[in-house]
């Protein structure tokens, strides 16, 4: 069935007596026609996309239940292992709250809640591209003037969603008997995972009706999200005499409250589906109360003219930048903080494995455990500004390909200028977020252990440490988009992945020192506690800096678009 | 100052492969010798169909392209486009085929960010005129604005600067028949006002309204260039009249596309040609001789200029 006519309203259309049913009462006719078609489309648009999430959150939850079985071999070592983690709040707030000291229970503590998330990410990321995002670009336009139901684009994209969880469902819960754990835990924390993306793509439904952009939606679900980490951390981290409820709130808690491995609470599941299924609800009836392309909530009206302030490449970029940044700071304060925190019992937790303690000296390249963790924090603090350098630095691309460099470069602005402006945003953004970085791992770790002003200074130097060497990764990010611009995105990640891998697996791999001199990141001097050096300092930041020149002076001579 | 604003010769500009490769097939010549000259202070129509080359000559004209090496030379306002870009920038203001926006931003601020970046001083009274003649909301967020609108951002952005020279790239194709009289209105006061346009156009009668001369680019070469009338010249007239008897037109060179209707209501023949100019005369006598009862002559627009140019071109090339 197709309906041509929109809704009809009341007093509207009304024929002959007692012809109110169906469309009478204000409410869209159904109609699914295409929805198979579209699913089909969309499955074929993500067909790299979903099997990579699917393929993280597998081999993520694999990884882990792999390690506790090779750190962890007697009972014993798992017992004192349980024993410390319960009793360290910061780890509960991390990972939530432990039930048991089986492999399994172990497994759902350290990856459950994280292995939900990412479900939860995926699922939003999927939802509202196949929505809002097609809506948002004029795409779905094109689409619902074909044969298709009013309301395909949002079932198929539901459908989509539940197919995605689904098999990772069902790869979850093939893989970890394979790692020795009983067949009724793994479905369940399979399902509980699985589920958790479920309830994330009722939400992310409603939050596509409700703005008209879809970054806008995007930010709904994903603050829905963080809440929900946050509501069911607290509740953890409280311990059974404080708000623990908070737990039950919010989709991420239910994922350790059905229990897996410890007793499963099957019961629980009911939450997830019944939030899915309102969601679902809520979806459908929003979509029918606006038009094609509004949201729900007003789009408010800006400035009619531009503060003085944005006059130029420079204070574009940062007006185009900022709100990236800002997320991203606000991310590794709650991150570095907690991590830091966390280090206060670092000590004990780890002497109850010495496979463990020598991962930490490994990481963080020094035999006091304190020390070495904390280094490792800021290895990761350094490797997540790397990241965000590149992305921030390939906006150029994304600029110019979208063809917003030529407004610019055809006012009075030397292309250099235009390229600098997005690279000092990548540049200062990177430092911030070191620095951010370091003063939140010392001032967690230093409100804990004590002496909070000292460890905030060394860790401020440590986490500023790490700035030559993100520099000469977003560097080769640079100077790819100023030489070889269409592959400048594969050339930056690809620096950075591999950056990352040597960093994070080159020495367990035992590769030799030549090749693992190729990160930049092993250069840097390990803090705090290992032999500060400004040597290797001084000539990362040169490569970096060189680097950059070599981009933007390739960036003159070529052509751009 | 310059005689011409504009002076490009021998244009070519090829995409796809590394020039090296240029043989391989894979290439494509978006140029292919384009000459243009544009004189300071007047209004000049670079016409020619999509896919002409428009874009890639005014992209090359904004120094964003480089010509391939050798392939010809260009001259803007005095300067190299390429070396001299910034400098050059400030004394032109750009309106893309294709307005993109970035969509955070309110069509206010990125007037005027697009201004200042020119390095224009602040002109608030022009501004505002312009956002009244064209009727633009400057509080709405980019992403908000329809193809229409975003373009009158451009528009407004280049019309209130005082930049010598505009460039302007299809800079009606989203604008409502209201909002077209308005820009032909401004782009007369800029005329006026001495100021050089260049507006490329598939729109043949916007050319015909606004524009001093025309060029007309196919397939990245120009294939004419002149005022109208110099192009009319070489054209024909349309011919549209009724007879009371039948007038033999098979026979006479210089009539095309005749049409015969042979009783019309009013019991008459009806005849409809093209004439070249040269047989008007002679086609009169006749026409008046078979007893002329009504007659409409005009001369054609530059449609069926740019049809007929591009059909000719094709037989030559078909036949060749």
């Amino acid at each position: 069935m197709i309906t041509l006519a929109g809704r009809t309203r009341p007093g509207h259309g009304r024929r002959s007596g007692g012809d109110r049913a169906g469309g009478a009462h204000g409410a869209a006719t159904w109609s699914l026609t295409g929805t198979r078609t579209l699913a089909l489309f969309a499955l074929r648009r993500d067909r790299i996309m979903l099997p990579a999430w699917a393929y993280v959150i597998v081999i993520g939850v694999c990884a882990n239940a792999y390690t506790f079985a090779r750190l962890y071999k007697t009972a014993a070592s798992r017992a004192s292992l349980a024993a410390t983690s319960s009793s360290n709040p910061a780890l509960v707030f991390l990972y939530g709250r432990l039930n048991g000291d089986s492999d399994g229970a172990l497994t759902a503590w350290r990856y459950g809640v994280w292995a939900a998330l990412f479900a939860a990410l995926m699922t939003i990321f999927l939802v509202i591209r196949h929505t809002r995002a097609d809506e948002e670009s004029g795409r779905l336009e094109l689409i619902g003037s074909a044969r298709v139901g009013r309301h395909a684009q949002l079932a198929s994209a539901l459908a989509v969603a539940v197919v995605a969880n689904v098999v990772v469902a069902i790869l979850l819960s093939v893989a970890l008997p394979f790692f020795g754990m009983p067949p009724a835990g793994s479905i369940a924390f399979a399902l509980a995972v699985a589920t958790c993306g479920l309830a994330f793509a009722g939400i992310s439904a409603v939050a596509a009706q409700l703005t008209a952009s879809a970054r806008a939606a995007r930010g709904i679900a994903i603050v829905v999200l963080g809440a929900a980490f946050l509501l069911r951390a607290v509740g953890d981290a409280a311990g059974p005499s404080g708000p623990s409820w908070l737990t039950w709130l919010l989709p991420l808690g239910w994922t350790e409250l059905l229990r897996p491995f410890a007793g499963e609470r099957w019961w629980v599941l009911l939450l997830p589906v019944a939030s899915f299924a309102a969601g679902i609800v809520l979806a459908f009836a929003l979509t029918a109360r606006r038009d094609l392309d509004a949201g729900l909530l007003p789009d408010r009206p800006g400035r009619p003219a531009a503060p003085a302030a944005l006059r130029g490449p420079l204070s574009l970029g940062w007006r185009l930048q900022w709100p990236s940044l800002a997320a991203w700071a606000a991310g590794y304060v709650i991150l570095f903080a907690v991590c830091g925190a966390a280090g206060k019992g670092i000590g004990q937790l780890v002497g109850t494995s010495g496979a463990l303690r020598a991962e930490f000296t490994r990481l963080g390249g020094q035999p006091e455990i304190v020390n070495a963790y904390l280094a490792g924090l800021m290895l990761l603090a350094g490797l997540l500004a790397a990241g965000y350098g590149v992305a921030t630095v390939l906006r150029l691309r994304a600029e110019e390909l979208g063809n917003l460099a030529d407004p610019v470069l055809a006012g009075a602005t030397g292309r250099v200028r235009w390229g600098l402006s997005h690279v000092l945003v990548a540049v200062i953004g990177m430092a911030s977020l070191l620095a951010t970085g370091g003063l939140a791992t010392g001032l967690g770790y230093g409100l804990r252990a004590g002496a909070a002003g000292h460890w905030v200074a060394t860790m401020l130097g440590s986490g500023l440490a790490e700035l030559p060497a993100t520099l000469v990764v977003a560097g080769i990010a640079a100077a790819a988009f100023g030489l070889a611009a269409r592959a400048s995105a594969a050339v930056g990640w690809a620096a950075l992945g591999l950056a990352t891998a040597l960093s994070l697996f080159g020495t367990v791999l035992q590769l030799p020192r030549w090749m693992l001199d190729a990160s930049p990141f092993s250069h840097v001097p390990h803090l705090p506690g290992g032999a500060v050096s400004a040597v290797p300092l001084g000539w990362l930041s040169a490569i970096g800096l060189a680097l950059i020149g070599l981009g933007l002076a390739g960036l003159r001579r070529r052509d751009i678009g | 100052m310059n005689a011409n604003a504009i002076e490009a010769a021998g244009l070519r500009k090829t995409f796809g492969s590394a020039r090296f490769l240029m043989r391989s097939g894979s290439a494509t010549r978006a140029l292919d010798g384009l000459d243009l000259t544009v004189r300071t202070g007047e209004v000049h129509a670079f016409l020619g169909p999509n896919g002409a080359g428009k874009t890639t000559a005014i992209r090359i004209l904004l120094g964003l392209l480089r010509q391939d090496p050798g392939g010809g030379t260009v001259t803007l306002l005095g300067g190299d486009p390429w070396r001299d870009a910034t400098r050059l920038h400030g004394q032109l203001a750009y309106v893309p085929g294709d307005v993109t926006l970035w969509p955070g931003l309110t069509g206010g601020e990125i007037i005027d960010l697009l201004s200042r970046l020119r390095g224009d001083g602040k002109d608030g009274k022009r501004r505002a005129q312009l956002i009244e003649r064209f009727q633009l909301d400057p509080s709405k967020k980019a992403r908000a604005y329809s193809k229409g609108n975003r373009q009158k951002v451009a528009l407004i952005a280049a019309l209130a600067s005082d930049a010598e020279l505009l460039l302007l790239d299809e800079p009606t194709s989203g604008l409502d028949p209201l909002m077209e009289e308005a820009f032909r209105e401004a782009i007369a006061a800029e005329r006026s006002s001495g100021r050089t346009v260049l507006l490329s156009s598939h729109i043949l009668s916007e050319a015909e309204a606004l524009a001093d001369r025309v060029t007309i680019i196919r397939k990245g070469r120009t294939v004419e260039t002149g005022t109208l009338d110099q192009l009319r010249h070489l054209t024909r007239t349309s011919v549209d009249a009724e007879t009371e008897h039948p007038v033999s037109v098979a026979r006479r060179a210089g009539i095309h596309d005749a049409s015969v209707v042979a009783a019309t209501a009013a019991g008459c023949t009806r005849l409809r040609c093209e004439v070249d100019n040269t047989v008007l005369p002679a086609l009169l006598r006749d026409l008046t001789d078979a007893g002329l009862r009504s007659l409409s002559c005009r001369p054609p627009t530059l449609e069926e200029l740019f049809l007929r140019h591009y059909a000719d071109q094709a037989r030559t090339e078909s036949a060749s």
